[in-house]
C-alpha cells in the first residue's frame, strides 16, 4: 500500500545535496556538451548519465509520450552497431544499464568498473546523432510501450487515478499529459515523428554528461572531447512557455475503477524554485512538506493515521525541482469506516492548521537535522548524486543549486512556512480526484493438473 | 521529492548479490553473531538486528510475523509511536522494521557523531528489548494491515504471485504472503503477538551487522548495549522441507484486467544448495541479465509481447521460488505462453551456447565491484552471509566460483532443478476480451 503514496517528502528531499566533500567540476566542449564529474574514490567504479533537455513536457498534442518512445528506440542501433549490440556491450563489460524519461529530460546511464567509463562514452557519443529508426523495429517496440502502459496505468488503479487527475488540474501546461503518452498517440508514432524528434533534441548542445565515481577529472574530459567533440550541434529553439492559466475555483473529479480501498488525491498549483517569486518560497514549501510528510513523526503519520485513525495511509509530496509549476499533493486512503468526504476534511483542517499557527521549534529543527543527514547518506550512492547533477542541470536550475540545499533549508523560518501556506494553499486553486472502487469479480479455473 | 519518471525500459530483476569486504565476526556475550565492515569514508553507520523470526514462523497464524514486527516501533519503555519517531528523526536517523519469509529485521541507518548516535542506538534498543504491544496499537496495526491485505486483490500482479506460492508450496509456511490473509490477521490478538516477540526475538536467534564509520571495539560496544536485556532463548527448529509438486499444473484467474500476469515455476534453490552457482549463472543467461537474457530477447525484443520478461531463483534457508515471469495484452497470453515455455525448455534441454557463457561470465566478474559500492549495498549482502551463516570468504571466492561453471555443469544442474514436467503455471487476466478479439 505504501508503494503507490507519494514520495514521503523528506526521504525524497535529500535529492538537493549538501555541501558535499568531493567538488563538482564542469567542462563545456566547443560544441555546447556540458560535462560535469564528482570524484567519489570509495569503490572502483562509475556511473555516467547522458541528460537529454527534453521530456513529456516538451511535446505538442498528437505525439504525447514520444519522449518515452524514443528512449525505448535508443537501444535498437546506430551506423556502427545493430540492434542490440548497445546493450550485448555493455553487459560483456561488465556493465548495468538503463533510461528513464520524465517530464522535463530524458537519461540514459550506465554504472560499469571505473576502467570501462571510455566504452560507455564511445556508445553514447554514437547513438547521440547516428541512431536508426527501422520501422520494423519501431512496430514491435509500440507493442512493448503499450504493454507497458497497460500495467503502469491501465491496469493501475492509483495510476489510473493519478492520469485522470493531472489532465483536470491543468488547463494548459503540458505537465497535463502523462510521460507515457496518451493511448491513441501511441498507437499512431510514426517513423518520420520519432526522426524529427530525434534529430531535434538529441544534440551535444542540448546534452549533460555527468560522470561520478573513481575517476580523474582530467580524464573524463579527455575522453568526452575525443568522444564527443566531433559530434554536431541542432539548432534548439527556445520551447514556448505555455504557462498554466489562473485557475479560478476548486476542480473536483471523480474515478471509477476496479479497485478494493478508495483513495484520495489533492493538489495545489504552487510554484517551483524556478518560477518561485523568491526563492525562499520554493525551500519554504520543500520545509511544509516535511512537516506533513518527513517521517512517522510528522503531522499526517501521527495525526491522521495514529492519531485519529482517520486513514491507514497518508502522504504529502513537492518538487521543487521541475521546470514548470508544479502541484503541491496530499494523498490518503482512508482507514475502514471513514468515508473520502471525512479524508478530505482532515486533510484540510491540516492545511488550515499551517496557515493558522506557526510550526513548532521541534518540528522545524527536525526537519533540519533530517536534511543535514540525509546529505551525508545520499553520497553514499554514486547513482544519486549524479541524478541530483543531471536533474538540477537538465531543468535549467544549474547543478551549483545542489551545494546551497543544506544552507537554504536551514534559513526557512516558521514564519515563512505559515506564509507560503497561505499564499499558495489556497482553496480556488486546489484540484481533487476521488477513486471510487468498483466490483472486482473473479473466478478461478484449474486448467489442468492440479498438486 | 516526486520524481515523476517513467519508463525504465525494464525493471530491474533483483539479483542475489555478493560483495567483497573484510568482514569481522564474532560473539556477543550471550551468543549474538555480530559481522561488522568498518567503512570510514562518510559519518554514518548502518546496523540491522535479523532474527529467525519471518512469516515461515507464523504457524497456522498467517501475518502473525508481520504484525509483531510492525507493532515494534508503535510503543517501547516509556514511550509512544511519537515519541519513538521523534527521537530518531530529530537526530536524522531512519528506522525501520520489517519481514521476509526467513527473517524479521530491525534497521538502523544513523551519523556516527557520538551525541546523535548514541540517541539513535538507545532507542533501537529500547524497541528491541522492551516492545509494548498495547492494544490500542494493535488494533490500529491490524486494521491498517487488513487494508493493506485488500488492496493485494485489486492488482493482478499480486494476485498472481499469491496463487503461485499458494501452488508451489502447499501446506509448506512459504506458501502463505507475509502479510497474511483476511480470515488469519482479523483473528490475532495483541497476546499472540507478545508471545511470538518473546519466542522469536532472543539472542540466541539474532544476528546484528554494523557497517560503518566505527572502530572494532566501537562495533562490539555497539552490539553488547543493543542486545542487552534480550534473554538468549532458544534457537527454533529447523523449517520443514519443501515437497515438490508431484505434477505439472495450470490454473488461471479470472480478472477484468487489459494484461494477463503470467507465472511459471516450481521451488528452486536454497541458500547452501550446491548446484547454487551452476543455477546463478544459468539463470543469468536465461532470464536474469535484463536486456540481454534469452527470456527478454524472445518475448521482447524479438515479438514486443511484453514489457518485462525475465526470470530468478530466490534462494532461501529452504528451496525459495524459481519463477518465470511476463506481463501481456490478454489476447496474446497463450502466444506469450508458448514463446516462455519453449524458451525455458530449450535453454534446460541445450544449455548456454559457449558464447553466452562467456558473455554472462564478462557480465557477472566484471560488474562484480558494483555489488557492493555503497554501504548500504554491502549491509545488506553481510546481512545475507550472517543470515544465511555462509562462509566468510564468500565474497572473495564468488568469482572464481562463477568462472568454474561450465555448460555442462549449468546444463546437468537445470535438468536435475528444473523439471519443466512439474512446472506450476498461473495465469491472472480477462479471457473474455481474449475470446472477443
Amino acid at each position: 500500500m505504501n508503494a503507490r503514496l507519494l514520495c514521503a517528502a523528506m526521504l525524497c528531499l535529500p535529492i538537493l545535496s549538501a555541501n558535499a566533500e568531493p567538488k563538482v567540476t564542469e567542462h563545456v566542449l566547443a560544441n555546447g556538451l556540458k560535462v560535469l564529474v564528482k570524484e567519489d574514490h570509495r569503490s572502483p567504479v562509475v556511473v555516467s548519465q547522458v541528460w537529454y533537455k527534453v521530456g513529456s513536457s516538451y511535446e505538442p498534442g498528437g505525439i504525447t509520450g514520444i519522449s518515452h518512445m524514443l528512449e525505448h528506440m535508443m537501444f535498437k542501433g546506430t551506423d556502427k552497431h545493430a540492434v542490440g549490440e548497445f546493450s550485448r556491450i555493455i553487459a560483456e563489460n561488465g556493465g548495468d544499464e538503463n533510461a528513464f524519461t520524465g517530464q522535463d529530460y530524458t537519461a540514459y546511464f550506465q554504472t560499469m568498473a571505473a576502467d570501462k567509463l571510455e566504452v560507455s562514452m564511445e556508445l553514447e557519443a554514437d547513438r547521440m546523432r547516428n541512431l536508426h529508426l527501422l520501422p520494423e523495429e519501431l512496430k514491435k517496440e509500440l507493442q512493448v510501450v503499450t504493454e507497458e502502459r497497460r500495467m503502469r496505468t491501465e491496469d493501475n488503479p492509483q495510476g489510473k487515478m493519478q492520469e485522470h487527475f493531472n489532465a483536470m488540474a491543468y488547463s494548459n501546461s503540458p505537465y497535463k499529459h502523462p510521460v507515457i503518452g496518451w493511448p491513441a498517440d501511441i498507437a499512431n508514432y510514426t517513423v518520420p515523428d520519432l526522426q524529427e524528434w530525434y534529430q531535434r533534441w538529441y544534440a551535444p548542445n542540448n546534452a549533460t554528461l555527468v560522470v561520478v565515481g573513481d575517476v580523474k577529472a582530467e580524464d573524463v574530459f579527455a575522453l568526452s572531447e575525443k568522444y564527443f567533440a566531433p559530434l554536431k550541434t541542432s539548432e534548439i529553439k527556445p520551447l514556448k512557455p505555455q504557462t498554466e492559466i489562473e485557475q479560478l475555483g476548486i476542480r473536483r473529479i471523480t474515478v471509477k475503477v476496479p479497485a478494493k480501498l478508495p483513495s484520495i488525491v489533492m493538489g495545489y498549483k504552487v510554484p517551483v524554485l524556478k518560477t518561485a517569486e523568491k526563492e525562499w518560497e520554493a525551500y519554504a514549501l520543500e520545509v511544509l512538506a516535511g512537516v506533513l510528510d518527513g517521517g512517522s513523526s510528522a503531522r499526517l503519520s501521527s495525526g491522521l493515521v495514529r492519531g485519529k485513525q482517520i486513514a491507514v495511509a497518508a502522504g504529502a509530496g513537492y518538487g521543487l525541482a521541475s521546470r514548470l509549476p508544479d502541484l503541491f499533493e496530499l494523498e490518503a486512503t482512508p482507514a475502514e469506516g471513514k468515508t473520502l468526504l471525512q479524508m478530505e476534511t482532515a486533510l484540510k483542517a491540516e492545511v488550515a492548521k499551517l496557515q493558522n499557527s506557526l510550526i513548532s521549534e521541534e518540528e522545524l529543527s527536525r526537519i533540519k537535522a533530517q536534511v543535514l543527514a540525509s546529505a551525508v547518506y545520499e553520497r553514499d550512492s554514486n547513482f544519486y548524486q549524479a541524478m541530483q547533477l543531471g536533474m538540477l542541470e537538465t531543468v535549467g536550475l544549474g547543478w551549483q543549486k545542489a551545494d546551497e540545499y543544506v544552507g537554504k533549508v536551514n534559513q526557512v523560518t516558521a514564519a515563512q512556512v505559515q506564509e507560503v501556506a497561505i499564499k499558495y494553499l489556497i482553496e480556488d486553486h486546489l484540484n481533487i480526484a476521488y477513486l471510487e472502487p468498483q466490483a472486482i469479480n473473479k473466478t478461478t479455473t484449474a486448467k489442468k493438473g492440479g498438486a | 521529492m516526486n520524481f515523476k519518471l517513467i519508463g525504465f525500459i525494464l525493471l530491474i530483476v533483483s539479483q542475489t548479490s555478493f560483495a567483497t569486504a573484510k568482514i569481522e565476526h564474532w560473539q556477543t556475550s550471550q551468543g549474538s553473531r555480530v559481522y561488522f565492515v568498518q567503512a570510514d569514508a562518510l559519518p554514518m553507520a548502518d546496523i540491522q538486528v535479523v532474527f529467525d523470526a519471518g512469516s515461515a514462523r507464523d504457524g497456522q497464524q498467517f501475518g502473525l510475523s508481520a504484525l509483531t514486527s510492525g507493532l515494534l516501533d508503535t510503543g517501547a519503555g516509556q514511550w509512544n509511536a511519537d515519541q519513538i519517531a521523534l527521537r530518531f528523526e530529530s537526530v536524522g536517523a531512519n528506522f525501520g522494521t520489517g519481514v521476509s519469509s526467513d527473517t524479521a529485521s530491525l534497521s538502523l541507518r544513523t551519523l556516527t557523531e557520538p551525541a546523535l548516535f548514541d540517541k539513535a542506538l538507545e532507542t533501537m534498543h529500547v524497541i528491541l528489548t522492551k516492545p509494548l504491544f498495547k492494544k490500542a496499537d494493535f488494533l490500529r496495526e491490524k486494521n491498517r494491515n487488513l487494508s493493506a491485505i485488500k488492496q493485494r486483490e485489486e492488482s493482478p500482479a499480486e494476485i498472481a504471485s499469491l496463487a503461485f506460492s499458494d501452488k508451489l508450496y502447499g501446506t509448506h509456511p512459504y506458501a502463505h504472503p507475509d502479510s497474511g490473509v483476511m480470515a488469519t490477521v482479523n483473528n490475532l490478538k495483541a497476546s499472540d503477538l507478545a508471545q511470538f516477540y518473546k519466542k522469536y526475538y532472543v539472542a540466541s536467534n539474532a544476528i546484528v551487522v554494523i557497517v560503518g564509520n566505527l572502530s572494532k571495539q566501537q562495533a562490539e560496544q555497539t552490539a553488547e548495549k543493543l542486545l542487552t536485556g534480550l534473554p538468549t532463548g532458544q534457537k527454533p527448529e529447523p523449517l520443514p522441507d519443501v515437497t515438490m509438486p508431484t505434477q505439472a499444473s495450470e490454473q488461471h484467474i479470472e480478472f477484468p484486467s487489459t494484461q494477463t500476469h503470467v507465472l511459471v515455476g516450481l521451488p528452486g534453490s536454497y541458500r547452501k544448495d550446491p548446484d547454487y552457482y551452476n543455477l546463478y549463472v544459468g539463470n543469468h543467461i536465461l532470464g536474469g541479465s535484463g536486456l540481454v537474457s534469452k527470456l527478454f530477447s524472445e518475448v521482447r525484443e524479438k515479438r514486443g509481447l511484453a514489457y518485462s520478461a525475465s526470470s530468478s531463483f530466490a534462494p532461501m534457508l529452504k528451496p525459495g521460488p524459481f519463477t518465470v515471469s511476463l506481463q501481456t495484452r490478454n489476447d496474446q497470453t497463450k502466444q506469450a505462453v508458448e514463446v516462455l515455455n519453449a524458451t525455458l525448455k530449450d535453454f534446460i534441454s541445450k544449455g548456454p551456447t559457449q558464447a553466452e557463457l562467456d558473455a554472462a561470465k564478462k557480465n557477472i566478474i566484471g560488474g562484480f565491484p558494483m555489488r557492493f559500492d555503497t554501504n548500504k549495498k554491502l549491509a545488506t549482502y553481510v546481512a545475507m552471509i550472517g543470515f544465511y551463516d555462509l562462509p566468510l570468504d564468500y565474497l572473495d571466492t564468488f568469482r572464481q566460483k562463477v568462472e568454474e561453471t561450465t555448460i555442462t555443469t549449468i546444463t546437468d544442474a537445470f535438468k536435475r532443478r528444473v523439471n519443466t514436467e512439474l512446472l506450476q503455471t498461473i495465469t491472472v487476466g480477462n479471457t473474455t476480451t481474449a475470446v472477443a478479439k
